[in-house]
């Protein structure tokens, strides 16, 4: 079995007495791509904010290959390897892609100076490893001109070279056309071929179904199923269980699955 | 639309002039604004402007307005601005007016009133920065309260510092190499590391990136409140550099040294072509847009108008070159 990266034991978060996250268990292994579902008020976002270190949790434990890790924070997690791609605010859309995927760690020769070349072909050689290779565009274009998914790539490229075992992407695909959304795709297998893990976040559950292999649905702040491809069978499968988190009537769809858990509602 | 093909994985390669064209768009359409200006000032007074005189005499006062406008540039692209320059002016080449005075080694007091500089830089930096206040507002009122400070302690009364004359200090800085202004020589040296700084160095990328997009940049780890205040401390820095050779060129510091350049500076940002917005700029446009700020003046009287011409004109050239950049430059979001 892969080595366990990330586990988060009975992760709680409230605002006043009201629980964002009530009680979240959930592990991610080294080089598995998992997705995150959940319908708008989930706790999507406050679970990949606590992972970021954005957010402290009220409780709960959050453990880095095996080891527990004592006052969470953004610096921790980016230590522990953890680099999150916010949807909108991830890139400086005026800048090279070079300047984006160096930023805060540029490489530099003698008194600070960049180093010009060498950061243009580690950066050729990032987007190329990713799947991002272009006709149009070289690492000198500039953020702004490309497309969202060719963005992302751009974002994904930067944490890598940050190297980042596990990489987190706020929904990604969202605002995106299926053709950017397969390049999108393209760059998290590529990244997966190499040993990383990552951590999908989406609400649209065909393209989360499409990347992932295993899946974590989020219910009102609890995991209200967490099953793998294999098991979940179709994609179908997975939206009949979302409709019935949504509106629980009747028997739950995945029932016949072994490895459902917690989905008794 | 774009295509990411499997097969042909091969941007084209562009020649470096193309490179260099592109990447200095702003700044070579600024140019191209300062070539129509002087020749329609040729045009106007072929005499006056085929004289070297004329070019002396603005290449003589020049250096002050490029000491200000570089570093400034810094700031408008980290996202900030700055009104108090004058007034940082005014109060480091007061210091160096006191010193140079009282008989103390012209060099020394060049040093002292650098530190003053770049010390009020940190003030007035870290007051916008860390209190979380308006630049806008904020320098405006430092500019005010430090001012109102020289004038309270100085009574507002000017120093000469005649003394200055002769000084190797005097001749290396702002002496005369056969017949032409040694601070230009300095000022274009200025230029040039600047333009290291702001294009090829850490520093620079990270001025870039923090104007751009703060949460990305604070995102990967980059401290973007220090990076804002260092653009203040080198907007100090060049202040004082200002002040002093403004102080030698004129062997008299006035209470009210810098005042004047406030606004003229600040249109010689923008018209150089670095866009109120943050994240890009040009220093070399900046330069140039002072260089054409320097001219108009000269080069409205030169050509026979009315000296009460030269804010109409001010105002034109500001306009049409903003146009020009509009038409010339996409702002990516």
């Amino acid at each position: 079995m892969a080595e366990r990266l990330i586990e988060l034991r009975d992760i709680k978060k409230s605002y006043g007495n009201v629980f964002a996250v009530g009680g979240v268990n959930m592990a991610i292994d080294q080089g598995e791509v998992v997705g995150l579902l959940g319908d708008n008020g989930a706790g999507k976002s406050t679970l990949i904010k606590i992972l970021a270190g954005a957010v402290k949790p009220s409780s709960g434990e959050i453990l880095v290959r095996g080891k527990p890790v004592h006052g969470w924070s953004a610096a921790k997690s980016r230590a522990a390897g953890i680099e999150t791609v916010f949807q909108d605010r991830a890139l400086a859309v005026q800048q090279t892609i070079v300047r984006n995927i160096f930023m805060g760690r540029e490489i530099t020769t003698a008194m600070g100076l960049l180093n010009v070349g060498k950061q243009r072909a580690e950066a050729e050689r990032l987007m190329r490893d990713i799947g991002f290779t272009s006709k149009v565009f070289s690492p000198d274009s500039i953020v702004g001109q490309l497309s969202g998914g060719e963005r992302q790539g751009v974002a994904i490229a930067r944490a890598i070279y940050n190297q980042a075992d596990l990489i987190v992407l706020d929904e990604p695909t969202t605002a995106l056309s299926l053709t950017e959304t397969e390049k999108v795709f393209r760059f998290v297998r590529n990244v997966r071929e190499s040993g990383r893990s990552i951590l999908f976040i989406g609400h649209n559950i065909h393209h989360v179904f499409d990347i992932a292999e295993r899946f974590v649905v989020l219910d009102r702040g609890r995991v209200a199923v967490e099953i793998t491809k294999p098991e979940v069978k179709t994609v179908d499968r997975l939206i009949a269980f979302m409709e019935h988190v949504a509106h629980p009537a009747g028997a739950n769809p995945l029932d016949d699955s072994p490895a459902t858990t917690g989905a008794n509602l | 639309m774009t295509d990411i093909a499997d097969k042909h994985d091969q941007y084209p390669q562009r020649g470096a002039l193309h490179r260099l064209v592109l990447d200095n768009r702003a700044a070579l359409g600024t140019f191209v604004v300062f070539v129509l200006m002087m020749a329609l000032f040729f045009w106007g007074n072929p005499q006056v402007f085929s004289d070297w005189r004329i070019y002396n005499s603005v290449l003589t006062t020049l250096p002050v307005a490029l000491f200000l406008v570089v570093p400034l540039v810094f700031i408008v692209t980290v996202g900030e601005i700055d009104l108090s320059f004058p007034a940082v002016m005014g109060s480091a080449a007061w210091i160096f007016a006191l010193g140079v005075a009282a008989g103390y080694d012209p060099f020394l007091c060049i040093a002292v009133a650098i530190v003053v500089g770049m010390v009020l830089g940190i003030g007035i930096g870290a007051i916008v920065v860390y209190a979380g206040l308006s630049s806008l507002v904020a320098t405006l009122g430092m500019n005010y309260l430090l001012r109102g400070a020289i004038l309270i302690f100085t009574n507002g009364k000017s120093i000469a510092v005649v003394s200055l004359k002769g000084t190797v200090a005097y001749d290396v800085l702002s002496g005369s190499l056969w017949g032409f202004p040694v601070q230009m020589l300095w000022a274009t040296a200025f230029i040039i590391l600047s333009m290291i700084l702001y294009n090829r160095h850490k520093f620079g990328a990270r001025v870039h990136c923090v104007g751009d997009n703060p949460d990305s940049a604070e995102q990967m780890g980059i401290d973007t409140k220090r990076i804002r205040v260092y653009t203040f401390v080198f907007m100090g820095f060049g202040a004082a550099l200002a002040g002093i050779f403004s102080t030698m060129i004129n062997f008299t510091w006035w209470p009210t040294s810098g005042d004047s350049y406030l606004l003229p500076t600040l249109a010689a940002v923008f018209l150089g072509g670095t866009p109120t917005w943050g994240g890009i700029g040009t220093i070399l446009g900046g330069a140039i847009g002072a260089v054409i700020v320097s001219f108009i003046q000269v080069g409205i009287v030169s050509a026979g108008l009315d000296g009460f011409y030269v804010q109409f004109f001010n105002g034109l050239i500001i306009i049409l070159a903003l146009l020009g950049h509009r038409w010339n430059q996409t702002r990516y979001r």
